[in-house]
């Protein structure tokens, strides 16, 4: 007891002691000129704030450990991800669902499909990818440029960005491959900053700081969700003897991009069996080992840079019609700092882990944007108390790839 | 079947082999013992091509396999069963066995895994078990079992007692026996064990600094009074 009290009498003071400069002196401007005024209340009700939390941590003993999930709950899993996807199909036709909803809905999208994509460079073959937004970056541009200066379609530009996004990744990949663990997140937020100087800076062909503007939206087979479509081109709305309505657009953004991130799971999910998907993951837990059993290391980090990047560029071409503008700025190095996040809190190398963590990370921040400045704040506590509570991520489950039949 | 011919090779400007001339004859077990540090790991590793050889030449069944990447090397018929085991923790002990399968062909996939299931019973019961989770001796048993999926002409063992308890040292020298008899596996093993490696072992050398100092048959090296005096000699048994 006495112990207790010492230590949280200690951390009161370390707390007051650091609220004093942050908490206790305010400038004041007069007209006499700039001058200091104290706001020891503050420092007070810090400082003793901590030491109540602190006494309370360790009097209340310690949190019942996470409870067993029963030895039935791995077979579960597979049923979850079905309930979730039926539920994403579901979602705009619920009666809470409205255009803003939905709207939410797709930009969380993109999220996930970013981190199953970043899930096969960071979570399966283990090469911590700090830049993974500049792989978006090629993809949104691509589509973007493509289309303004060739007048593409979107579905012709889709398979286009991935092919150039995955080129990009087969590049960058390059430098990185005689590189391990923390050398690799160095290099590649190098790159990742790069590329958004470069799109920042060529202002002939990327338009600069300005971005582009007024990129084409898609159309589904030939039927547009204009208002007033194109000459030759027929309406959805009046296809479907429905009444023009903007909404249709936003539920068709939705659909689009939850069939690209489903394409992405299934191949992911697919690939895992794979040899190549195999060895990705031996990669990751030991290279020597992969080396000794005749794997060219070289070939399988870049197909991973590679095949990670694809996706990358498939989000970003949808990100570049979705917005119908696009700038350096949507590509800044905090972009990385999220999809990284998501795939390390989801539980690396988990596919329903991602979604959780997608929900969490971009999901809420965007509902409770009330919250205002407090957003962030509560944003960086979710990421302290997960990484206490689950140090592995959300779902550390790793599936395995084969079995025999009747074993269990 | 595995040839050495003046061999030198080291780590950046540290040498540390100087000149190591060795045969490993078809079905046969060779030993290569030495204390800490004399370069036998060296030995391996530049048969296997990292670090790549600085002088002298390394045939594999008549094939001169000097200087070609690793992966081409280990493709040609070569197994390494690295130091520490290194077997893949995360991954369950059916899929570290389809990594040793990796390079081979996928139509005998199942033949070689019911062959090395044979041979290590104990992995047939944890075959869904993660590796991690493997006791030390199974996971050497996995480590041989996975070199072996690929149906090598040569086996590399580099130091199988590593950290394992007496009878656990002695099951795994038995089971390698077993794969040089039974299989006709040629087997270059690498240990600091002299005793049960030169026990088990056709022919022996002994290596000290970079080089070879003494070879002979097993029993011979086992025999010789300046070998008991430093691999032997204070329980080393």
């Amino acid at each position: 007891m006495p112990a207790a009290l010492r230590d949280s009498l200690l951390a009161g003071l370390v707390a007051a002691a650091l609220a004093l400069p942050m908490l206790g002196v305010r400038l004041v401007d007069s007209a006499t000129g700039l001058s200091l005024a104290g706001r020891f209340d503050l420092v007070a009700w810090a400082a003793g704030l901590v030491f109540g939390g602190r006494l309370l941590l360790r009097l209340i003993p310690p949190l019942p450990a996470m409870p067993v999930l029963p030895a039935g709950f791995g077979n579960l899993r597979p049923a979850a991800g079905w309930a979730m996807a039926a539920f994403a199909v579901l979602l705009p036709f619920l009666p809470f669902a409205d255009r803003n909803v939905v709207d939410k809905a797709t930009l969380v999208l993109i999220y996930i499909m970013l981190g199953w994509g970043l899930n096969i460079v960071v979570g399966l073959a283990g090469l911590l990818d700090l830049g993974f937004v500049a792989f978006y970056a090629v993809g949104a541009y691509s589509y973007a440029l493509l289309s303004q200066s060739f007048g593409l379609s979107f579905w012709v530009c889709l398979p286009l960005a991935g092919v150039l996004s995955a080129s990009f990744g087969l590049l960058l990949g390059f430098p990185v491959l005689r590189l391990r663990g923390d050398y690799i997140a160095i290099v590649t937020m190098g790159l990742g900053e790069i590329v958004r100087v470069i799109l920042q800076n060529w202002q002939e062909l990327t338009g600069g700081p300005n971005g582009i503007s007024g990129i084409e939206r898609p159309s589904l087979f030939g039927l547009s969700f204009k208002a007033v479509p194109p000459e030759g081109q027929r309406s959805f709305a009046e296809f479907f003897g429905l009444d023009y309505s903007g909404d249709h657009r936003v539920i068709f953004l939705y659909f689009l991009i939850l069939i690209l991130a489903l394409a992405t799971n299934l191949f992911t999910l697919r690939i895992r069996r794979l040899p190549v998907g195999r060895a990705w993951e031996a990669l990751r837990e030991d290279e020597i080992a992969c080396r000794s059993l005749g794997i060219n290391p070289t070939t399988v980090k870049l197909s991973a840079f590679g095949i990670g990047a694809m996706f990358a560029g498939f989000a970003g071409s949808f990100f570049a019609t979705r917005q119908g503008f696009i700038s350096p700025e949507s590509f800044t190095f905090m972009e990385s700092a999220v999809i990284l996040a998501i795939v390390v809190l989801g539980g690396m190398g988990s596919q329903i882990g991602i979604v959780l963590a997608a929900l969490l990370l971009v999901g809420l921040p965007e509902w409770f944007r009330e919250l205002q400045q407090y957003r962030m704040l509560a944003f960086g506590g979710a990421m302290v108390l997960i990484m206490l509570w689950k140090p592995a991520g959300l779902l550390s489950h790793r599936e395995p790839t084969i079995r025999l039949d009747g074993q269990p | 079947m595995l040839k050495v011919e003046g061999l030198h090779s080291g780590y950046g400007r540290i040498r540390a082999l100087h000149g190591v001339d060795l045969e490993v004859r078809q079905g046969e077990i060779v030993a290569l013992v030495g204390a800490n540090g004399a370069g036998k790991t060296t030995l391996l590793m530049t048969i296997c091509g990292n670090p790549r050889a600085s002088a002298g030449k390394v045939w594999l069944a008549g094939e001169d396999i000097t200087g070609l990447a690793t992966h081409h090397i280990i493709r040609r018929g070569l197994a390494h069963c690295p130091e520490g085991r290194r077997i893949f923790p995360r991954m369950t002990v059916l899929e570290n066995l389809q990594m040793g399968a990796a390079t081979g062909d996928p139509a005998h996939f199942d033949q070689d895994l019911e062959r090395v299931l044979e041979l290590f019973p104990r992995l047939k019961e944890r075959l869904h078990q993660r590796g991690g989770t493997l006791s030390g001796g199974e996971q050497q048993m996995l480590a041989i079992g996975r070199a072996l999926m690929s149906r090598p002409k040569v086996l590399l063992l580099d130091e199988p007692s590593l950290g394992l308890a007496p009878l656990v040292v002695r099951q795994i020298f038995e089971i390698i026996a077993a794969i040089n008899r039974d299989q006709g596996v040629t087997v270059f093993l690498v240990e600091q064990n002299a005793f049960h490696a030169l026990k088990l072992a056709h022919r022996g050398h002994v290596m000290v600094n970079g080089r070879i100092t003494l070879s002979g048959s097993g029993a011979d090296l086992l025999a010789n009074p300046e070998i008991r005096a430093h691999y032997l000699d204070g329980g080393a048994s």
